[in-house]
Parts: structure tokens; C-alpha cells; sequence
């Protein structure tokens, strides 16, 4: 029987709440083992969401359409509201409300873990990225089938975190399939075939482009409610802070650092040398506005990837490939492929599907064949190009893909409380930031 | 002259004309949203004792302290044949029935990514320098995640990708900041403004001469076509430019099927989310589609790359070819008859 969150919580304080039924989770959980792979799977799968924002109960509303015979039973975030309008939305919804039976509502920083407790076989992970290393951990470790949004990490431990994480979900054989969409688009799935086939011949350089708008801007201090602590006020505007997000290169342009490591079979680049900075006031956040880095891949390939997040400025979102016999354009309507002399070579003819429906019905397909997908190890290889871009802007060096992935600079606060005092470090300073 | 002469005359006669009317009167109205709409209306009712319009004549309007600004030509009350059929034409244009419509001034241009961005962001409208109390009660866009041009161009092209409630809410931003009330023009408005005056809207040069298609609006950066800097092309008789294609617009409408009898400013008022009635065609669409009576209705696909729930009620990601434009009754409804302009009710998604 589904009981509202609201409803459970109504005659307890948040903090017992949280400890009663954090408690009865513990007692379903020692029920596991949940669902075994390698045989087919017919009974309801159960599903957790780790993060109710718009993002979160998006991936719940494809996993719940993506499969008749899922539920959705346990949900998490960091504040009762949140939580609560999430769970009123799904609900409220024609197709799938009926099985949106969330028995188990946490809220809180370690919310992630009762969810994960509560009985569940498959998690969504779409908690701000920082959080995802932990997360994701938590969630292999517990034998949880995975959907984890993009990118996976703040910081290169987190993404070393994410590394061993990805190798023992495979060593687990579960399933896991991550937010890099475009993988999961089959315009650009051909596209990339096209090139991988030899249609533009050797590669020469990669121009990809993110310009766009700022996407959550920081709100002024003056907002902030009285009392909030400084953790809480960070992850309610979590898009500003690096801890958070990984900076506009990370959490945005990384879709386009997957497509760059994608045409590359997913081998590494050897260096990059970047530059960045914040042209418009950060209003207490500490990202930059604009990037561009400059990657050197094997065989002297080059490949130039630039974000901007400014209002009025030139806008688009472009992928020009560049190789001896054409370019493969990406973003210019169609993607398609044109020889030196201009002649359109090939075109991307047919009906594009909903890529982020694709996602889940992959995942719970591959589930309930007993052949659980888990090969997209580019969560951590596409985050980490991304993240040694921004770092070689940060630090105004150059460094090698060995640099990035050793990096010992870690950028998650200790204590990780609510109400913990955390002064944001300021802007990165190039020439004086270490990473 | 003659032409100019029975404008007048048809505006006069019109005022006698019904006013539009709302199945759905009874609908309870957000008192709070209401307050704003009386507020922007006893700013207009001030705006115009100071500056009379004659209904009969176009006008340029600049955005208060902004470089950016947009033409109205005048649009006579009269009567017309909506609708077509036999040969060409697609069932849903039919059956053709007779409108009655009173005057308006609509927008001689589609409104463009220069306007459009300042609605959007409100340090581009100069309004985080200088706050103003009419403007700060209005709902905004939220910052899209995407790029919401596709890098087709912002500067003088039309603004696209936009969802009927922001184009709604677009309407009740610049009411706000000119002192004229605007709204989306109801789809026999639109179709009669397009027609201007001849059965297709198209001069003797044809369709070339006026509209951007798929068969015209290839570029070197854009293969498949693209949208074109607005007024590129010559207007119809009646000033408007891109009527016929370069981007579809949005209407006022529910998209539903027309009846025989006559009508007197009709307006579908919209009780679903979907469909809603597009108009004109555009740079995407084969020149057959591209006419004044071709009616396209609005779905949820338009929408696909929103992985976000609720999907945004702001954005139509999959829409690079739809925008709009906007019309300014001569005479100025009611509050309610605004707020429901300004308001559908239904701009969010079914789930």
C-alpha cells in the first residue's frame, strides 16, 4: 500500500521520520538478494530515485514507461518538499501513477543510503554530481542495478571512485547505463558509424562548440533563508558551485566531451592545454562562464572544445569533425557529411527517437533478459576528459590524461552536513590554482 | 486612397460586433495573476489618453529603453471565406465558413530573437538596472538548458522554439513595457491578416517572391534550410512580411474542425495542452503546405528532447522552425477577456 511521504511524516518530526523508517528499511533489506542476472525477469521491478528535481523525475517517468511491471517504491533528497512535489507530480501521472508506490521517502545528505536499503533492485542516481561517486558506490556495493546521470564526478578521485565502481558492476554483472543521451540517439549513433567507417577518412581535428545560456543562475545572498546552512544553500544552487557540479565545461559541454571520446573509441587524449574564465559576476559561486580547451590526441589529432554561458552572445551547439576526405557536421539540422569541396556525402535520413526513453528501455530490457547492459565505462572516461580540460584552465597548465586521472585534489567539504559552515573557495586563479 | 478609406469605414462598422466570447466564463481566475493584469491594463488605458491611435494607420513602436523595436500595420474589420476546399486543399480546411472579425494592428514582422531575447533574460532588457513594478510581477522564462537558437542566428531572425504559453506570456511582457495590450491573433484573425484581402495572400510574382519553404531556404551552414533574417521577402498587400513561411506562429486557438455556420471573432478557447492551431507553414515545409489556409496542430513531440519532468512549459526543443507574431485589438477587451489571452490554463504537458 502506497502512503504519501506527507502523510507518513505528518504526526513525527523530519529527524524521527527519517530514523522509523530508515529502520523498517533495514529490515527489507536483510530479504535480499533481489534480482539475479544471467536468467530472465518477470516479476515487478522495484525502483529508488536518489534526487526529485526535474532531472530525477524525468529518469523516474522513463523508467516507469519504459517497463509495465516496474514501481517506483523508495525516493530521496535532500528536503521534505522537494521530495513531496516530486512524488505529487509522478503520481498525478495517467500512465504510470497507479504504480508509483513510494513506500519509503528519505530526505537528507545520507538519504542516498536508505534508499538504497529499502528493497529495491534498480537505482536512479540523479543527485547533483559531486554526490554521484558516493552514490554510485553505495549502490554496486548494495548489488544494485544502476541508471546514473551525467557526468559522474566533481573531482578526479571521485571519477578514480567511479572507475572501480563500473569495473565491479561488470564484475557483479549488473546492469548500469549512464546519462551520456547521444549514445543512446540514433542519429548520432550513425553519424559516429559513418566516421568510425571510414567516410571522412583519416582524422585531422574536432571543433565542438556549447554556447549557450547560463543554465541555474546564482540567486544574490539575499535570498537565502534565514538560518540555512552554508552546504544546504550550496546544494540548493548546486549548478554554481565546482564541489557541485564541475563547472559549466563538466556538467554541460561534457555531453560534447562524449562525443569527441566516442569518434575516438574511447582512447584517451595525451594532454590539454585549456583557457577560461568568468566575465560576468558570479553572485557567490564560484564557476567560470566560458572555456576552451585544446586537446592533443594520438597521431597529432586536434580537437578544440569551447563552452560559454552568457546571455546575448552567439549561441549554438556544433560538432564539425574534421577529416581528410570531409567534415561530419553535428548541430546544422540533420547530421551529415560533406566532402572538401562541399558536396553533401551523406545525410542522416529516418525518424529520431526519444533518446532519453531509449536509455531506460535499454537498461530494463537488458534486466529482464538476464543480460544486463553495463558497458558504459565512458561515465568515467567522458567526465575525466571534460574534468582535465577545466583543470588546465583552472591551473592555466597543461596537463597529460595520466595527470588528470592521478590528481590527489579532492573538492568535497568535510564535515558533509547540512548545516556545516563552508566558505566556497573564490574563482580559480590560472598560474596560481593547484588540481 | 479608396483602399485607406474603407478601412475607416469598416472599423467604424465594426464596433458594433460582438465581442469574443469564452465557453469556459466560468472558470475561476488566480487573483494574484488577475491583480497584475489590471495593473498592466490601467497603464494602457493611461498610455493611450495620452497618445490616441487612429485605428486605420500603421505605427512603429521601439521597446522602452531599448534599441529594439517592431512595426503594426493596420488590419481592417471585415468579413471572409475561412477555410478552402476541393483540389489542394487538406480536409481540415474545410468546411469553408464565413468570419466576421473586428479591426486590430498586427505585427508586420514575426517577433524576433532581439525581443524575444530580452523577455528571456532580464538583464538583456535593461530591466536589473532599471526594476519595473509592472514587469517584476510577471512570470519569465526559465534559463533553458539547451540553446534554444540551434545556431541558426539570433540577431534581426525570428525567434523560435518557444511553447504557446510563452509566447502567451510574451504578449503580457511587452503589454507591459509599451502600453499596448498584444496577444496571439486568433487563427481566423491570422488567416485573414495572411489573405490580405486576396485568396491566397501570394502578388503576382508568387510564392517565391513572399515566402521562405524547404524548396528556398538552403544556406552554405545550413543544408537542410534554415529560418532567414525577417522581411527578406516581399510583404502581402496588407505589410505583413513571412506571413507565409520562414517560421510557423503560433494562434490563439485550439486546433479543431471547422463548422459550416458563420462566426463573429471566433475563438477556440483551449482546454487541452495539445493541439493548439499553427499557422503559415515554414522554412521546413514543401511549398504546397506554405498557404494561408494550411493549419498544422501542435503535439508533444515537439517537445521529445525535454528529459526533465515537468517538461518545461517554456521550451519546444524539437521545434526549430516554429515562432509567431502579434496582434493589438483596436479597442481594449476587458480585464478578464486579457487575462484569458495571456492565460490558456493548460500550457503543461500530459504525463
Amino acid at each position: 500500500m502506497a502512503t504519501t511521504p506527507k502523510s507518513s511524516a505528518n504526526t513525527m518530526e523530519r529527524r524521527d521520520f527519517i530514523k522509523k523508517t530508515g529502520t523498517a528499511a533495514g529490515v527489507i533489506a536483510a530479504g535480499f538478494p533481489g534480482i539475479i542476472s544471467g536468467q530472465t525477469v518477470t516479476n515487478a521491478l522495484k525502483v529508488g530515485l536518489v534526487g526529485c528535481g526535474g532531472r530525477g523525475s524525468g529518469a523516474a517517468a522513463q523508467a516507469l514507461n519504459a517497463d509495465p511491471n516496474t514501481e517506483l517504491t523508495a525516493v530521496a533528497d535532500i528536503d521534505e518538499a522537494i521530495v513531496e512535489r516530486a512524488a505529487t507530480r509522478l503520481r498525478g501521472s495517467e500512465r504510470f501513477g497507479a504504480r508509483v508506490k513510494i513506500d519509503h521517502a528519505f530526505f537528507g545528505i545520507d538519504a542516498y543510503d536508505k534508499v538504497i536499503n529499502s528493497g529495491v533492485d534498480v537505482l536512479l542516481l540523479a543527485a547533483p554530481p559531486g554526490f554521484r561517486p558516493q552514490h554510485l558506490t553505495a549502490a554496486v556495493n548494495a548489488n544494485k542495478h544502476v541508471f546514473a546521470e551525467k557526468p559522474c564526478a566533481t573531482d578526479s578521485p571521485g571519477v578514480r571512485e567511479v572507475m572501480a565502481a563500473l569495473k565491479l558492476a561488470q564484475a557483479k554483472n549488473l546492469a548500469l547505463v549512464s546519462g551520456f543521451c547521444w549514445r543512446y540517439n540514433n542519429m548520432v549513433q550513425e553519424a559516429i558509424a559513418q566516421v568510425h567507417n571510414g567516410a571522412i577518412g583519416r582524422l585531422v581535428s574536432h571543433y565542438s562548440t556549447y554556447y549557450t545560456n547560463p543554465v541555474k543562475p546564482m540567486p544574490p545572498e539575499s535570498e537565502r533563508p534565514a538560518g540555512m546552512g552554508d552546504i544546504e544553500w550550496q546544494i540548493r544552487n548546486w549548478y554554481n558551485f565546482t564541489w557541485l557540479s564541475g563547472d559549466s565545461l563538466v556538467e554541460q559541454a561534457v555531453h560534447n566531451a562524449d562525443k569527441i571520446m566516442w569518434i575516438m573509441k574511447d582512447q584517451p587524449p595525451i594532454s590539454v592545454v585549456a583557457v577560461g574564465g568568468r566575465a560576468v559576476p558570479a553572485n557567490g559561486g564560484n564557476i567560470y562562464d566560458h572555456f576552451e580547451a585544446n586537446y592533443l590526441f594520438p597521431n597529432g589529432y586536434r580537437v578544440f572544445l569551447a563552452n560559454r554561458q552568457m546571455t546575448g552572445t552567439y549561441n549554438a551547439t556544433h560538432d564539425y569533425v574534421m577529416g581528410t576526405e570531409g567534415t561530419l557536421l553535428l548541430g546544422s539540422g540533420r547530421p551529415r557529411i560533406e566532402t572538401p569541396d562541399g558536396q553533401v556525402k551523406w545525410q542522416f535520413e529516418g525518424e529520431e527517437y526519444d533518446m532519453y526513453q531509449r536509455e531506460h528501455d535499454v537498461l530494463f530490457g537488458s534486466i529482464r533478459s538476464g543480460k544486463p547492459k553495463n558497458d558504459d565505462m565512458n561515465l568515467a572516461t567522458s567526465t575525466l576528459l571534460a574534468l582535465m580540460g577545466r583543470d588546465a584552465a583552472y591551473s592555466g597548465q597543461q596537463l597529460t590524461w595520466e595527470q588528470s586521472l592521478n590528481s590527489e585534489v579532492s573538492l568535497l567539504p568535510q564535515p558533509l552536513e547540512l548545516n556545516a559552515r563552508h566558505e566556497a573557495p573564490g574563482l580559480p586563479i590560472p598560474g596560481r590554482t593547484k588540481v | 486612397m479608396t483602399l485607406r478609406l474603407c478601412v475607416i469605414l469598416a472599423m467604424v462598422a465594426s464596433a458594433m460586433a460582438e465581442t469574443v466570447s469564452f465557453p469556459q466564463q466560468g472558470d475561476k481566475l488566480n487573483p494574484k495573476e488577475l491583480a497584475a493584469v489590471e495593473a498592466i491594463r490601467a497603464h494602457i488605458v493611461a498610455q493611450e489618453k495620452g497618445t490616441p491611435r487612429a485605428p486605420s494607420e500603421g505605427y512603429k513602436v521601439t521597446i522602452p529603453n531599448t534599441t529594439v523595436g517592431y512595426g503594426m500595420a493596420p488590419i481592417p474589420a471585415g468579413e471572409f471565406v475561412m477555410g478552402a476546399s476541393g483540389p489542394g486543399a487538406k480536409p481540415d480546411e474545410g468546411p469553408p465558413h464565413t468570419v466576421k472579425l473586428d479591426p486590430f494592428w498586427m505585427q508586420t514582422h514575426e517577433v524576433t530573437w532581439d525581443a524575444y531575447l530580452m523577455f528571456m533574460f532580464a538583464d538583456q532588457a535593461g530591466e536589473r538596472d532599471r526594476p519595473l513594478a509592472l514587469v517584476d510581477a510577471l512570470s519569465r522564462p526559465t534559463a533553458p538548458h539547451l540553446e534554444m537558437s540551434f545556431g541558426r542566428g539570433n540577431n534581426g531572425f525570428p525567434a523560435i522554439s518557444m511553447t504557446q504559453h510563452a509566447a502567451n506570456k510574451f504578449a503580457q511582457w511587452l503589454s507591459a513595457r509599451t502600453g499596448e495590450y498584444y496577444r496571439l491573433p486568433t487563427e481566423a484573425e491570422w488567416e485573414y491578416a495572411c489573405r490580405a484581402g486576396a485568396p491566397n495572400g501570394v502578388g503576382p510574382g508568387g510564392q517565391d517572391d513572399h515566402a521562405w519553404h524547404a524548396g528556398n531556404s538552403t544556406t552554405a551552414a545550413f543544408a537542410d534550410g534554415t529560418y532567414h533574417p525577417i522581411g527578406t521577402k516581399k510583404p502581402n498587400a496588407w505589410g505583413l512580411y513571412d506571413m507565409l513561411g520562414n517560421v510557423m506562429e503560433w494562434t490563439l486557438d485550439q486546433y479543431a474542425p471547422y463548422t459550416a455556420e458563420r462566426k463573429e471573432n471566433p475563438w477556440v478557447r483551449a482546454t487541452d495542452p495539445y493541439p493548439h492551431a499553427v499557422r503559415g507553414g515554414s522554412w521546413n515545409d514543401e511549398a504546397a503546405r506554405v498557404t494561408c489556409t494550411a493549419r498544422v496542430a501542435s503535439e508533444a513531440s515537439w517537445k521529445r528532447q525535454d528529459p526533465q519532468l515537468p517538461k518545461s512549459i517554456w521550451y519546444m526543443t524539437d521545434a526549430q522552425w516554429l515562432g509567431f507574431r502579434l496582434v493589438r485589438p483596436a479597442t481594449l477587451p476587458s480585464a478578464e477577456d486579457m487575462y484569458r489571452a495571456w492565460n490558456s490554463g493548460v500550457e503543461e504537458d500530459p504525463y
